[in-house]
């Protein structure tokens, strides 16, 4: 479980995120939504404790993020935006070195390796060099070097930015397949129908507060698509005053 | 501690994969020194040993006016070529580089030479070319020769003993050592040493920081379960080791570049030889962590790897700066002087090649401060890499 309690982020004047509560359950696929510069990729930072909040907590599993950050850490895997990988190791050693940072043991870091590689396919260039990978290649050793201990919660910031439509394909399935192992996860987006066809709930960001929580079919209710309540949701803010 | 090996040996292990730094810290900053410094000096020496075994060439005006001169010339094995010139053909030929030094023998010259007066001779060179000058100073060594000469036997036809005209006998004594002598051509290597401390750091330290950033890794690297302190060590612990590499690799390539240089010939010698280069790589060895946490330090703030080149390019130059203030002041190894990490190491390693005693309070003053400086630098980088706006 993934929680947001009250979390408030000022960079200099600007106040970036207001007050944003939600939460995300296991089991369940959480959408962040929110058009660009909305605030979502810093309220993520704060859920994966490299942003400080200036008020609220962030949560993982009932920890607090600020006060047990490396405990919150271990049960939480990360996929920022545009995550990048070492050119000069093979899939494998990019894994490897998260995994030995996350403290895992060289037996069970070989026994994760083996298992990742064959849920995401990726025997056939498990031992080359980054350079040269396919998008598509790099998405899923990004999300195994996410993955690699074992974690209950995994937040992922834009990940299908820049992705072709195969590897589009490929991580909703990965993603489907985190959910059905009883995960929770988290993820953001701009993209309206990558929410609808994955998600179980949608938390609607706009100009960094939380402007709705519930679940997608409960969003979609009295309009034609999730577009045009997502639109529809967004005007109301800017009139409110 | 954990966090720190595993991040130092992914850096050790992925640079060895990485042709930029293996060219830079391997092969370039290790070998540009002493190969450069080998060329250059046995150039020079060559050239200066040659220059005072080649016989002085000059050309000599109105030469038949006075043969005694000229029969003296010969004698001490000063080529003479004779051509007739004006005082303004003269000047012309010298100025127009033709030749280096003109004697010209003036019309009045004969009979005031016979009659015991001063007689005149115009020599005719370019003070503003050093080539030329050295010509020139020659020529006027062996014109006084000339001159002496002829007034001791004036002096013993007339009974007089010539030795009169010698009040005082100066006899100097040079005091410089031959390896002493040395260390003027071999000041400016102890530059090349540190310059090939810091180049084989220079490509690892911008890979781990501007690097990171640059290719996304950072983030995800920042989420680990790891004490930025222990990412910040792991990096500059690999850039160490790498600065390490380059620098035993730099010595020995000195040792052997300076096999080949000819130093003996100018009555020098050098003591460079395995020995020395196993002290000279413990004294740097303390300025290893210093430039690796300065690059490090650097290289934190920059956003790209184009930039962070730019800025480590310049940290390339900051040991030059207290050797070159060292040189103008000429200074002397003293005790104070060795809190000046760059300078200390240049003036210890100074010492050992003049064989001069190193006190041991001295090394471990240099050593000390150095390594101080480091850790402050190290302490200000982690500082750096806990801060939000890190991330950019």
């Amino acid at each position: 479980m993934i929680e947001a309690r009250a979390l408030s982020k000022r960079f200099g004047a600007v106040t970036a995120v207001r007050d944003a509560s939600f939460a995300a359950r296991d089991g369940e696929i959480t959408g962040i939504l929110g058009p660009n510069g909305a605030g979502k990729s810093t309220t993520l930072r704060m859920l994966y404790g490299i942003l400080a909040p200036d008020g609220g907590s962030a949560h993982i599993d009932e920890l607090a993020v600020s006060d047990q950050p490396f405990a919150a850490r271990a049960r939480l895997g990360v996929l920022p935006h545009g995550a990048g990988l070492y050119n000069n190791l093979t899939a494998r050693e990019n894994i490897r070195y998260f995994g030995a940072l996350q403290g895992l043991s060289s037996d069970r870091l070989d026994a994760r390796v083996a298992e990742l590689c064959r849920v995401l396919e990726m025997r056939e260039f498990i031992d080359r060099r980054a350079k040269g990978f396919s998008q598509g290649q790099r998405i899923k050793v990004a999300l195994a070097r996410a993955l690699v201990h074992d974690p209950r919660n995994v937040i992922l910031d834009e990940p299908t930015n820049g992705l072709d439509v195969m590897a589009i394909r490929n991580l909703r399935a990965m993603l489907i397949d985190l959910k059905a192992q009883g995960r929770c996860v988290l993820f953001s987006s701009h993209v309206m129908q990558e929410v609808g066809a994955l998600c179980d709930r949608a938390v609607i960001i706009g100009r960094g507060t939380v402007l709705a929580d519930a679940t997608v079919a409960s969003i979609r209710e009295g309009s034609s698509s999730l577009e045009e309540a997502f639109l529809k949701i967004l005007d109301g803010a800017e009139v409110a005053p | 501690m954990r966090g720190l090996l595993i991040v130092f040996a992914k850096e050790f292990r992925e640079n060895l994969r990485d042709r930029r730094t293996i060219l830079s810290a391997l092969l370039f900053g290790p070998l540009f020194g002493p190969l450069l410094f080998g060329l250059m000096v046995s150039r020079t020496l060559n050239q200066s040993v040659t220059e005072s075994e080649e016989p002085l060439a000059l050309t000599v005006s109105g030469a038949e006016r006075a043969p005694g001169l000229l029969h003296y010339l010969e004698g001490r094995a000063v080529v003479v070529t004779r051509r007739a010139l004006s005082e303004e053909g003269a000047r012309g030929a010298v100025r127009g580089g033709a030749t280096p030094v003109v004697l010209l023998i003036p019309e009045d010259y004969a009979a005031r030479f016979s009659a015991g007066a001063p007689a005149p001779l115009l020599l005719f060179a370019d003070s503003a070319d050093s080539q030329a000058r050295k010509y020139a100073d020659r020529a006027r060594a062996v014109l006084a020769g000339y001159s002496s000469a002829v007034a001791q036997l004036r002096l013993e036809v007339r009974g007089v003993d010539p030795l009169l005209t010698v009040p005082v006998a100066v006899n100097e004594v040079d005091v410089a050592t031959p390896t002493g002598r040395a260390v003027v051509v071999l000041g400016f290597m102890t530059y090349f040493v540190l310059f090939s401390i810091l180049m084989g750091g220079l490509y690892l330290a911008i890979d781990c920081t501007a690097g990171e950033r640059e290719r996304g890794s950072l983030e995800p690297l920042l989420c680990m379960p790891v004490a930025r302190a222990s990412l910040v060590g792991g990096k500059i612990a690999a850039t160490s080791a790498y600065m390490c590499i380059s620098l035993a690799l730099s010595l020995t390539a000195f040792v052997v570049a300076f096999r080949f240089v000819p130093l003996e010939r100018l009555g020098m010698s050098t003591n460079l030889n395995a020995g020395t280069a196993v002290i000279f790589f413990a004294i740097c060895l303390p300025f290893v962590p210093l430039g690796a946490a300065l690059m490090t330090f650097v290289a934190s703030f920059t956003r790209s790897y184009r930039e962070a080149q730019t800025y480590l390019t310049l940290v390339l130059l900051v040991p030059t700066m207290p050797i070159i203030f060292a040189s103008i002041y000429s200074l002397k190894p003293k005790s104070s002087l060795m809190f000046i990490p760059s300078l200390s190491q240049h003036l210890l390693m100074t010492s050992v090649l003049k064989d001069e005693p190193v006190a041991a309070l001295d090394v471990a003053a240099s050593a000390l401060a150095s390594l101080a400086l480091a850790a402050l630098l190290i302490a200000l980088t982690a500082r750096h890499w806990r801060k939000e706006t890190l991330l950019g």
